[in-house]
């Protein structure tokens, strides 16, 4: 938060060192009272007179201080709250959905989906869908703004900026079962034009397979059970339980951002995805090792 | 009173021992209706899930001292949490100071016992065996793992199909009857056995903060019994309350367990500062500051506390101007706990403080809650808590809370009523090492919670990745824990050892002001072979001697004496002004509650293991044992 790249965190932040300053202030001086009335009595026989009476400690630091700083808070509070989340004309419309354990991420008016990687283009109003169709998850890019929940039967939406390029880590806040620590995300935010080409490349993906081996890594992806729960846009593969897979290999990371994407991690993931993230619903692929090759190759070059 | 045998009546100590002691060994542990023992036992047992409690949070911080760590599993891990929050709320805080309720209030008020002892003893079987029901979930090795409230719809049959959280669901109901019958029994006692003289404007202030808690749990606890009971109907019946898809609403769940949530962290808190209120005025030698405003303080937060609960749900989009006004009362419900925290500062203004251990851990508490009462504004406000909630802030701002404002009390409670409770004081020494280890461990541990979470840390996560920023905080904090630990091991030691090695505590170790420490240490059984006249909020410190009440012939004054006390009597005055007008018979020690408790816990067990022959015969049981019960002839009570 201390990073805020994102038109709600930059407010957040301002808001923030508001309330530290207040806070700072009334310990200090709230504290120094405490430490004082225990120690001035030291010495004296009865304790020591003083000028403050026991109604002035209520009236002031009980009733009046503390009322008058939440007033200040009150205002701030609608103000800020007034000013965050409201609709912006022409925003770019991001659907997402918390999944176990991962998140589904659909761009409505382009036609595409992908996984675990929220694209954006800088300085544009975003406006993301939040859903669930199973149980509650919590969307939250720390140093883009704060928390919206996933409730399965209710649509909620978040509207923010980035107001920085950068790759920012998302995650869900809401605890949704055992891959809860495991359920990240990336956010990029990008230029305009970069951000364009990026849409462009989902329009047209480039599914076919370029050389023997991601050919024979296409044959046994769609032969084993992953066609099944994953999706290869252009291919038999339509499966819908797992994410999306079009784009794989220009994806940052594995398992919402659990191991880093390259061949390594993804040949050991689908050997046996649970010692990575035990307890998640994909379950472990035996394949030969020439196999494996060819579908790590397969998987890596969809782009 | 129970120090000399009465002259004018003749009555000795040896007759009233008689009459109010238990039968010895196991018959009498397990039929008394004695405030007394309930009360420690309340306290002993609440003890000894704080223990267990406390390991599971070192496991989970020995988890969490370095990324990508493999001390304990996935879903070990989330047991973990889930127990350690469901038992430091339902079978720690909330019983420990329902123990020390059960304890003191009678001789608080000058009473011989609670208003309803049979109950007083019902509750803390239900309380015992809620507690051992929701941990046998560990013996067949299916701990609940739902997080200590339970979303829906992870924790329905669909998500969490297993009967882990079924212990835990079904416990929540369990324990609620626990709660709610010691609530009634506070409220009856408070109002109808307090001494002759002790209107309510001479309550010691730790009576008023009972009644405010008391009243709260009245109208809270049946909300979570709802929330938990509907869960249980859709997991074991398969109705549909919280299935969103088939029409019902997760968010339900959400309000119903939160009503009960946030006034929850008030009926933890508010007897806790009445601790406070007792021991800060004792060791500064003064009355407490603002008495009226103090008790208004605690009956405003009885109120405000039911308007707050939707400060748990910002996040779950709901409209803005709905959670405007959720997020002001949640600011405006700062105010009556400013008005007591500058009460406290005024008492200690003009006194000399006598620094004991209860009276540090006092301080300590005054420390540490002044920052939790901060986070808790800060977090009122509604844009900053979409930043924070969920996050390391969060667990940082209600350990401040929960365990530095109702834990450190609690241990200052200790030193200061165990002396009364055992007869012997706890040892000084050790008791100042204990503090000072926990309050810094404390601060260690918990303080750098609030900047994870402001670096982005998610709250109830099992691991986390390395180059987050959060890898050395993380050390600290556990490092903290440790300390904590340790300090709070101290004064456990410290107390096993002061029940035979301490010094004797006698009548009034501290100088105090209230009508406990009047009688011996411990108290008879009786507590009061006569009941103490009441003409102060003082009364140890302006009546001197302190005037005990004569029996007269009718029935409001009869048992005002020791004669009353021979008959196994109590002396009922009016609600507000505490005049005498009746007698009530106390009721002998009986196996009933037990049974009854026990024939609930065996329909809880029918549910829980689906089988409705066992759920028919505790019913059964329940039945027979409260019929007995209720069935009412003088000779039961004589």
């Amino acid at each position: 938060m201390f990073d805020a790249r994102g038109s709600e965190a930059h407010r957040v932040a301002g808001l923030w060192w508001l309330m530290f300053a207040l806070a700072a202030g009334v310990y200090a001086v709230v504290g120094g009272f405490i430490l004082v009335a225990a120690l001035r009595g030291r010495g004296t026989p009865e304790g020591r007179a003083s000028r403050i009476t026991e109604n002035a400690f209520i009236w002031l630091g009980g009733l009046l201080v503390p009322t008058a700083i939440l007033m200040v808070l009150a205002v701030v509070t609608v103000q800020t709250t007034s000013h965050l989340r409201r609709p912006e004309r022409d925003p770019l419309r991001i659907e997402v959905v918390g999944k176990r354990w991962w998140w589904q991420v659909r761009y409505p008016a382009q036609r595409f989906t992908t996984a675990n990687e929220v694209h954006v283009p800088v300085g544009r109003p975003v406006e993301i869908g939040i859903d669930s169709d199973n149980v509650i998850h919590s969307f939250w890019v720390p140093q883009l703004g704060g928390k919206v929940d996933t409730i399965p039967g209710q649509h909620n939406v978040w509207r923010f900026r980035a107001t920085r390029a950068g790759t920012y880590l998302g995650e869900c806040a809401e605890y949704c079962g055992v891959q809860h620590a495991n359920m990240r995300f990336l956010v990029v935010a990008e230029p305009a034009a970069a951000f364009d080409r990026w849409v462009a490349r989902h329009l047209t993906p480039h599914s076919a397979p370029t050389s023997d081996l991601t050919e024979k890594g296409q044959l046994v992806f769609l032969r084993e059970t992953c066609a099944g729960c994953h999706t290869v846009a252009g291919t038999t593969a339509q499966g819908d339980e797992g994410p999306d897979l079009t784009d794989f290999g220009s994806r940052l990371a594995i398992g919402a951002d659990t191991v880093p994407n390259d061949p390594g991690n993804l040949a050991g993931w689908i050997a046996d995805p649970q010692s990575i993230k035990p307890g998640i619903l994909m379950p472990p692929t035996a394949l030969a090792p020439g196999e494996l090759h060819a579908l790590v190759a397969y998987l890596e070059s969809l782009r | 009173m129970a120090l000399t045998d009465d002259v004018r009546t003749g009555i000795t100590e040896h007759d009233l021992h008689e009459i109010w002691k238990d039968a010895p060994g196991i018959p009498g542990f397990f039929s008394t209706v004695d405030h007394k023992r309930i009360g420690l036992r309340y306290i002993y047992t609440s003890f000894a899930f704080f223990f267990v409690a406390g390991l599971t949070a070192l496991v989970m911080r020995a988890q969490l001292s370095a990324p990508n760590s493999h001390v304990v599993s996935p879903s070990t891990y989330n047991s973990l949490f889930t127990m350690h929050g469901t038992t430091m709320i339902f079978l720690f805080n909330t019983p420990v100071l329902a123990g020390f309720a059960n304890y003191l209030l009678p001789l608080q008020l000058g009473a011989r016992d609670m208003a309803f002892p049979r109950l007083n003893a019902f509750s803390y079987w239900i309380f015992l065996l809620s507690g051992v029901f929701i941990y046998a979930s560990y013996l067949i090795g299916k701990p609940p793992d739902g997080g200590w409230f339970g979303y829906t719809p992870l924790t329905g049959g669909t998500y969490s199909g297993g009967v882990n959280l079924d212990f835990w669901g079904l416990g929540i109901v369990f324990v609620g009857i626990s709660t709610t019958v010691g609530a009634v029994n506070f409220i009856v006692t408070i109002f109808k056995l307090r001494a002759p003289g002790m209107t309510v404007n001479r309550m010691p202030m730790f009576v008023w903060s009972i009644l405010s808690m008391a009243f709260m749990v009245i109208f809270a606890v049946p909300a979570v019994t709802v929330a938990t009971g509907l869960l249980e109907l859709d997991r074991l019946f398969g109705t549909k309350f919280f299935v969103p898809h088939l029409g019902g609403s997760v968010l339900l769940y959400q309000h119903l367990f939160w009503f009960w949530g946030h006034p929850e962290v008030y009926i933890l808190f508010v007897p806790a500062t009445g601790m406070i209120s007792m021991i800060i005025p004792t060791f500064s030698r003064r009355p407490l500051a603002g008495y009226v405003w103090v008790a208004a303080s605690l009956i405003a937060i009885a109120f405000i506390s039911f308007g707050v609960w939707v400060h748990h749900m910002f996040a779950t989009g709901m409209p803005v101007q709905a959670m405007a006004f959720f997020s002001a009362v949640s600011l405006i419900i700062t105010v009556p706990s400013g008005v007591q925290f500058f009460a406290w500062i005024a008492t200690m203004w003009r006194g000399v403080i006598r620094f004991s251990t209860a009276m540090l851990f006092a301080i300590g508490f005054l420390l540490i809650f002044l920052l939790g009462g901060i986070t808790g504004v800060m977090v009122a406000v509604l844009p900053f808590d979409w930043q924070v909630t969920d996050s390391y802030f969060v667990v940082a701002h209600f350990h401040y809370v929960l365990n530095g404002a109702v834990v450190f009390p609690i241990f200052g409670a200790i030193y200061y009523w165990m002396p009364k409770m055992t007869g012997r004081r706890l040892s000084e020494r050790l008791g100042k090492l204990s503090f000072w280890t926990m309050f810094v461990g404390f601060n260690v541990a918990f303080f750098p919670m609030h900047i994870l979470g402001f670096l982005g840390m998610p709250r109830r996560i099992y691991t986390y990745q390395a180059g987050l920023g959060w890898d050395t905080l993380n050390v600290i904090v556990t490092a903290g824990s440790f300390a904590f630990a340790a300090g709070t091991g101290i004064t456990l030691w410290n107390w096993a050892w002061s029940l035979r090695r301490g010094a004797p505590a006698g009548d009034d170790p501290w100088g105090a002001d209230t009508l406990e420490w009047s009688t011996t240490s411990p108290p008879p059984d009786y507590n009061f072979a006569a009941t103490p006249v009441v003409a102060s909020r003082h009364p140890l410190w302006d009546q001197r001697p302190l005037p005990h009440a004569v029996s007269g012939d009718d029935e409001a004054t009869r048992s005002l004496g020791p004669e009353g006390a021979l008959v196994h009597e109590i002396p009922v005055t009016t609600g507000i002004d505490a005049v005498p007008h009746g007698s009530q018979r106390i009721p002998h020690p009986t196996y009933l509650p037990l049974v009854l408790a026990l024939g609930i816990a065996v329909v809880f067990l029918g549910l829980l293991v689906n089988a409705v022959l066992v759920g028919v015969l505790g019913a059964a049981l329940a039945a027979a044992g409260l019929t007995r019960w209720l069935w009412r002839t003088d000779t039961d009570l004589t």
